[in-house]
């Protein structure tokens, strides 16, 4: 696999320093650590941090900024950031309010997560956190137990990084986060397999006609190949199991997110797909975001999440101006 | 067992040599099961411990293990990382809350600690399979070498409920559990800590 890189030893490290020189208006990172830090004054406000492995970008440090992420942390390609780390993006992130936490279901993020939280509780910062388990395709995964956090974190960021913006306290973030998640719900398909840098070979490989569903974002096995079908028959297989999750009468936000190596040219005609099915049931959408926002290094691909509005507060944060990299 | 600062070196050291020894041992444990990089986190983990001691030169027990605890929790990465980090730091806590606790309490807080970080019961073929064992011959005052090699041994007809190895279901039956072995190597190198 042909990639830009130096030392893929160094490519996270580098990754950093290039994001940095990129946006320092409104980002900086806390020397010697895999943390990205937004600018913003600190007033006071609940902190907000979101992290795990790189090769998702730009999830997550994409999302740092005001009204959204306080501080992001960068682990390893694919790899949980340790809990030294973690502490750290908790200590920056505090404003005397306490830090909430979103950490997407895998077993390595979850422990190093929890860790963190120990220590920092130690240290008398009060932290609290959610577990975003919104991929639909698969029970118990290779690096999970129950259900995978996807593209659907990218919700939880924007709402509950609104959430904190306007003053809400750290109790207040944890029921709405404790709501919100189980309105989320995604699914992938993937065209290709993955290679991590430095790696000599695929994670998984796929025919030259050939797609599978519900692969995850670390190139973890789906429920199904076949053969690549138009746009609009793979929006519907999606689709169709995203509808068996929700009451379809409600009124929905929708992400349709590019993998790593998906045109957005084919995202577009896939997003037109999904408007043409949603309308033909009847669907109301209120809310699209089209582009890469949880990929997964070079994977081609992408995911559908579908964000039910049950709380007005939802389309409230959804429509808030940020400052940040990638929303 | 009595476990003072310079037993405790002593202990470190001796694991230290031991996962240098059977690092290759570790990940092939680890590759049918797992994602073969036990033996690499543990070697990496344990050479930047004995670094740390040498560098810092901590003072008591408790100094001791703290710093073993945050450089396995910021070197080793992985599943390991924070369960090895989380064992010390449950040893830590109890010696903490009173520095006269006899070693098995301590090393009860490291095993309950695992098992809070893992949420793994004895049975589901992990590290937990040695520990709880070995903690529990440690209270009874009968912990030998046997005991060690006969919890490791019987985690092989295991199959696994928790971590990685859960994904490959019935497959994982047979093969001696990585994280056990590691575990079994500690307590190995416990006991001849004391023996000198």
């Amino acid at each position: 696999m042909k990639k830009i890189m130096n030392d893929p030893n160094e490519i996270v490290d580098e990754m950093i320093e290039g994001m940095i020189v990129a946006h320092s208006q409104l980002i900086q990172r806390v020397p010697e650590t895999g943390i990205i830090q937004r600018r913003a004054e600190k007033t006071g406000k609940v902190g907000i941090v979101s992290g795990g492995g790189s090769g998702h970008e730009p999830a997550h440090a994409g999302f740092v900024g005001e009204g959204m992420l306080s501080a992001a942390v960068c682990g390893a390609v694919f790899t949980s950031p340790t809990p030294d780390q973690i502490l750290e993006a908790i200590k920056v992130a505090d404003e005397g309010a306490g830090v909430f936490l979103i950490i997407k279901n895998y077993s390595g993020d979850i422990m190093n997560f929890e860790m963190a939280q120990e220590l920092a509780e130690m240290e008398d910062i009060e932290v609290e956190s959610i577990v975003v388990d919104d991929d639909v395709a698969v029970e118990d995964s290779i690096f999970t137990q129950g259900k995978r956090g996807v593209a659907g974190t990218i919700f939880v960021h924007k709402i509950l990084g609104y959430a904190a913006q306007q003053g809400k306290s750290i109790k207040e973030i944890k029921k709405l986060a404790e709501e919100l998640v189980p309105n989320i719900k995604s699914i992938g398909l993937a065209l290709t397999g993955v290679t991590t840098p430095g790696a000599s070979q695929a994670s998984f490989t796929l025919g030259e006609n050939e797609i599978e569903y519900g692969v995850g974002i670390h190139g973890e096995p789906g429920y199904r190949r076949e053969k690549l079908q138009p746009s609009y028959d793979l929006a519907e297989e999606l689709l169709t199991k995203l509808a068996e999750e929700f009451d379809v009468t409600r009124r929905f936000a929708v992400i349709i997110n590019g993998l790593g190596g998906t045109p957005l040219m084919e995202q577009y005609v896939f997003t037109n797909d999904v408007k043409k099915l949603m309308d033909k049931d009847e669907w109301s959408i209120d809310f699209y975001k089209v582009g890469n926002f949880m990929t997964s290094l070079e994977m081609q691909g992408l995911s559908l999440t579908l964000l039910c509005l049950e709380d007005d507060f939802y389309m409230e944060a959804l429509s808030a101006p940020v400052e940040t990299i990638s929303w | 067992m009595n476990m003072d600062l310079q037993t405790g070196i002593r202990w470190m050291e001796l694991f230290n040599e031991d996962i240098q020894q059977n690092k290759d041992y570790l990940t092939q444990l680890d590759t049918p099961i797992g994602d073969s990089d036990h033996g690499n986190n543990m070697s990496r983990g344990m050479d930047q411990v004995i670094q740390a001691i040498e560098a810092e030169s901590p003072d008591s027990l408790e100094a001791l293990l703290k710093l073993v605890t945050s450089t396995l929790l910021s070197k080793v990465g992985g599943a390991s990382g924070p369960l090895y980090g989380s064992a010390f730091m449950g040893m830590l806590k109890i010696l903490k809350g009173d520095n006269t606790s006899s070693w098995d309490k301590v090393l009860r807080g490291g095993l309950d600690s695992i098992q809070k970080r893992g949420k793994a019961e004895v049975g589901d073929k992990t590290m937990v399979d040695v520990w709880a064992p070995v903690v529990k011959s440690l209270e009874n005052k009968q912990l030998t070498h046997v005991v060690i090699e006969e919890a490791v041994e019987a985690t092989k007809p295991l199959k696994a409920k928790k971590g990685r190895a859960s994904y490959v279901g019935d497959r994982s039956i047979g093969h001696i559990d990585p994280g056990a072995y590691s575990s079994a190597l500690l307590f190995q190198a416990m006991l001849k800590s004391e023996e000198k």
